[in-house]
């Protein structure tokens, strides 16, 4: 079945939104959303950096993103206006990223997959590093999950309860980082927030629990990534923008049946 | 002031605390020390340096110099002066009760009980009232059995009565449990009653004693300039009170105060209960 393109495709995604979801959930409610943007933008930088030196080309993302996502909790620490500074930083990392790029022989032509993703075009290899990725997301989330919690609740309430929110704060950011590594061969590095911040968007008017809410992202990103497959199987659209097309309608449906207030 | 004997003792204790905030000195040679079982509330005009101070103690905030003793193993249960709830974070107050450390059910229907709140464990935390959520934080902070309850104007935003039952279930805590209460306030109409020690503030310690010691104290008059009756009275409220720059008032020996801080703190105070 790993031979079928569209099987490898689908196992790709729904091993994203496995990480993406309980992830995406603490960008929500941390309302770190730009934050995702500048730290996903960060990754087009990454690849050029990791051509540039011959790098593995989910190292580098992940080290130039992981670098974008510390300066921005640093200057973010030092009272920096956080959203100019976001918008800044998010917009930049883009254009550099895209210039940088352009120096590097035969990724031109490739320049829609880097921004869009290439889901379709998943390998085996690809697969094997995205569920590696996912797997050490949820257990990162997972092990840490009281204290990031309680530190996101509010951080003095974690002081006094003797947890230390920076080193909570440190986990999210190193999360983060793999998932823009993880996502960009999926969704591609404009639209890594997206699967982020909307299936756990939609999560939030059906949850009541921050438990429920994490997992319904998984479900939400899951069904999004089947749905817009075949969607893009269909019509040939472009995948990796499908999905997050039906993850939006999926959002929009559930804030019109909103049983609990939600944003 | 406590003795040494009593010092030696103490669940917690500061010992010339200087706290600085952006170059201000916003607490300087600050020493105090808490016992086992008693309420000690600190009082003092808004920028006092009421709720550094108690961050100070929990370890949240750096000090520029002095040093904070705790008894080894001291249990702490801390209510934040609000807790802020984003919508985007659902949370039941039975979740919110496992944080970080989990409960059981019977601990939580008992603890929330205690606090009387009972039943609302399914309930939204952004859905609770003030007063309600405050019981609830309560809760979660006495769910560790703690040595010491520290509480940041825990009642801030309740209506007089509403802040008059907290404290007395403030009281039946310290009652019933042994727990020392550390509270901080700039209400003092109806904390000082319940007190068994409060600590006058502005910046330094001004004054210190028994609740009528320090309503008498010429520098906790020059600080707030109420009526002597004022500082006991458990319901009564002086909502439509002024201390102008005109009202007479001693300043003490040591207790450096501007008018301007007086006047802010008149303003939020009426603010508060708009």
């Amino acid at each position: 079945m790993l031979d079928d393109f569209l099987f490898r495709a689908a196992l790709a995604g729904i091993g994203l939104a496995l990480a993406a979801g309980p992830l995406g959930a603490f960008v929500v409610w941390r309302r770190m959303a730009y934050f995702g943007d500048a730290t996903s933008h960060a990754a087009i930088l990454g690849v050029a950096f990791a051509l540039a030196l011959s790098l593995p080309i989910g190292l580098g993302t992940m080290l130039v993103a992981l670098s974008m996502a510390l300066t921005v909790s640093a200057l973010a620490a030092r009272g920096w206006a956080v959203d100019t500074t976001l918008g800044v930083l998010a917009h930049s990392a883009l254009a550099f990223g895209l210039v940088a790029i352009s120096f590097v022989p035969g990724v031109r032509a490739d320049l829609s997959g880097l921004l869009f993703g290439d889901i379709l075009a998943v390998s085996k290899s690809d697969l094997a590093f995205v569920w590696s990725g996912a797997i050490v997301i949820v257990a990162l989330l997972l092990w840490r999950w009281q204290a990031l919690l309680t530190a996101t609740l509010s951080e003095d309430l974690a002081h006094a309860s003797g947890l230390n929110p920076n080193r909570e704060r440190l986990v999210l950011t190193v999360a983060l980082a793999l998932v823009v590594a993880v996502a960009l061969k999926i969704v591609g590095a404009l639209l890594i927030s997206a699967m982020l911040i909307i299936p756990a968007a939609a999560a939030r008017s059906l949850s009541r629990s921050p438990e429920s809410m994490a997992l319904l992202a998984v479900v939400i990103g899951a069904v999004s990534v089947l749905a817009g497959l075949q969607l893009s199987l269909h019509f040939d659209t472009p995948a990796g923008p499908s999905i997050i097309a039906i993850a939006a309608l999926i959002f929009t449906l559930s804030v019109l049946v909103a049983p609990f207030k939600s944003l | 002031m406590s003795n040494l004997q009593g010092r030696r003792m103490s669940l917690i204790a500061a010992q010339n605390l200087t706290v600085r905030l952006g170059g201000a000195d916003i607490l300087t040679g600050v020493s105090l020390a808490i016992d086992p079982a008693e309420i000690v509330t600190i009082v003092g005009p808004n920028g006092s340096g009421k709720s550094t101070l108690l961050r100070a103690l929990l370890g949240i905030q750096p000090l520029a110099s002095g040093s904070i003793t705790r008894r080894a193993g001291l249990r702490i249960g801390y209510v934040p002066q609000r807790l802020h709830i984003d919508r985007p974070l659902p949370m039941t107050a039975r979740r919110f009760l496992s944080l970080p450390q989990r409960c059981t059910d019977a601990q939580a229907a008992q603890v929330l009980a205690r606090c009387g709140v009972q039943g609302v464990e399914h309930r939204q935390l952004a859905d609770l009232s003030g007063g309600q959520l405050q019981r609830v934080l309560l809760a979660r902070a006495l769910l560790n059995e703690p040595d010491i309850l520290i509480l940041d104007e825990p009642t801030q935003g309740l209506d007089q009565p509403g802040e008059a039952a907290f404290y007395h279930l403030i009281e039946e805590v310290r009652r019933d449990t042994g727990a020392a209460v550390l509270l901080v306030s700039h209400d003092l109409h109806v904390v000082m009653a319940a007190s068994d020690r409060v600590i006058c503030l502005n910046g330094h310690v001004c004054c210190e004693g028994a609740p009528d010691v320090v309503r008498d104290a010429p520098e906790y008059r020059a600080l707030f300039g109420f009526g002597t009756q004022g500082a006991l009275a458990l319901y009564r409220h002086d909502h439509d009170h002024s201390h102008g720059p005109d009202t007479p008032h001693e300043h003490g020996p040591n207790c450096g105060h501007d008018h301007a801080k007086i006047h802010a703190h008149t303003a939020a105070k009426q603010h508060d209960h708009a």
